[in-house]
């Protein structure tokens, strides 16, 4: 088996969603996962000696991000982070155990962003990045950016038939993947 | 018009359909085929099944901007190591 290389110029285009959609369900909260997986990159370009080429790219990353989001609540948790919490409490018979209440759980889960369904986008975006590269950008913007077929064309410089048949294709080859990879 | 449309061509309107960009008399025409045409009715179903998935999954993207801005950062970093 061929070991794994890493090649750090593309991870933003391969992987900056998958771990944006891993970390979303843990942190609840846009900006904070954004910068979770900004400063996983920068961790990993830091550890990139390190790696041995024996789990995928993929893999490597998220287990890095694991820890990133660990280090996340266990910040928030922690003194210093709990400083940074701002507390609207007046009333004085409220007082209870106000640190618990602000600090994040990492359990909270919204009904919309159950398990079942995160899953769900993790097999999609598995699939998505099997797709020739053009054909996945294409299809990301077309699908889940919902960019309208005009735009898109400009942007590619291709005519409406040209984005159809692409769409067509990488509908199939999804159609291919998510049937082995998701059985409802 | 012709009754019966063609395979390749109702695959195509499916795919249309699935972001809800075909007309009245496509959607007819495309239901007239499917009536009659197994595979083309295999194929919509399995069409329709990856659009339900995809909308249920409600994946959420980094814009092109946010993509940009963590690209200079990674490529900032990169020049660092290389400097040092």
């Amino acid at each position: 088996m061929s070991s794994e290389v890493l090649n750090p110029d593309k991870w933003v285009d391969n992987y900056a969603d998958y771990l944006y959609n891993y970390t979303i369900v843990r942190v609840n909260d846009h900006i904070v996962a954004q910068e979770i997986v900004s400063e996983t990159f920068l961790a990993a370009l830091r550890a990139k000696d390190n790696f041995q080429g024996k789990a995928t790219e993929r893999t490597w990353l998220v287990s890095i991000l694991k820890r990133k989001i660990i280090d996340h609540y266990r910040y928030s948790n922690s003194n210093k982070g709990k400083a940074e919490v701002s507390i609207s409490y007046r009333d004085p018979d409220a007082e209870g155990d106000w640190l618990e209440e602000n600090a994040a759980d990492p359990f909270d889960r919204t009904a919309e962003d159950s398990l079942e369904n995160e899953e769900l986008r993790l097999a999609i975006l598995e699939c998505i990045d099997q797709l020739p590269e053009k054909q996945a950008e294409i299809f990301k913007l077309k699908t889940i950016e919902e960019y309208d077929t005009e735009t898109i064309c400009k942007e590619y410089n291709i005519t409406p038939s040209n984005l159809w048949v692409i769409i067509h294709r990488a509908r199939k080859a999804m159609m291919e993947c998510m049937e082995k990879n998701w059985i409802n | 018009m012709k009754l019966f449309s063609k395979c390749s061509e109702t695959a195509h309107i499916c795919d249309k359909h699935q972001y809800e960009e075909i007309g009245f008399f496509d959607k007819i025409k495309m239901k007239l085929h499917l009536l009659l045409c197994n595979l083309c009715r295999n194929y919509s179903k399995r069409n329709e099944r990856l659009t339900k998935e995809l909308k249920t999954a409600n994946i959420k993207t980094f814009t092109n901007e946010e993509k940009k801005l963590l690209k200079n950062r990674l490529a900032e970093e990169i020049k660092n190591q290389h400097d040092s």
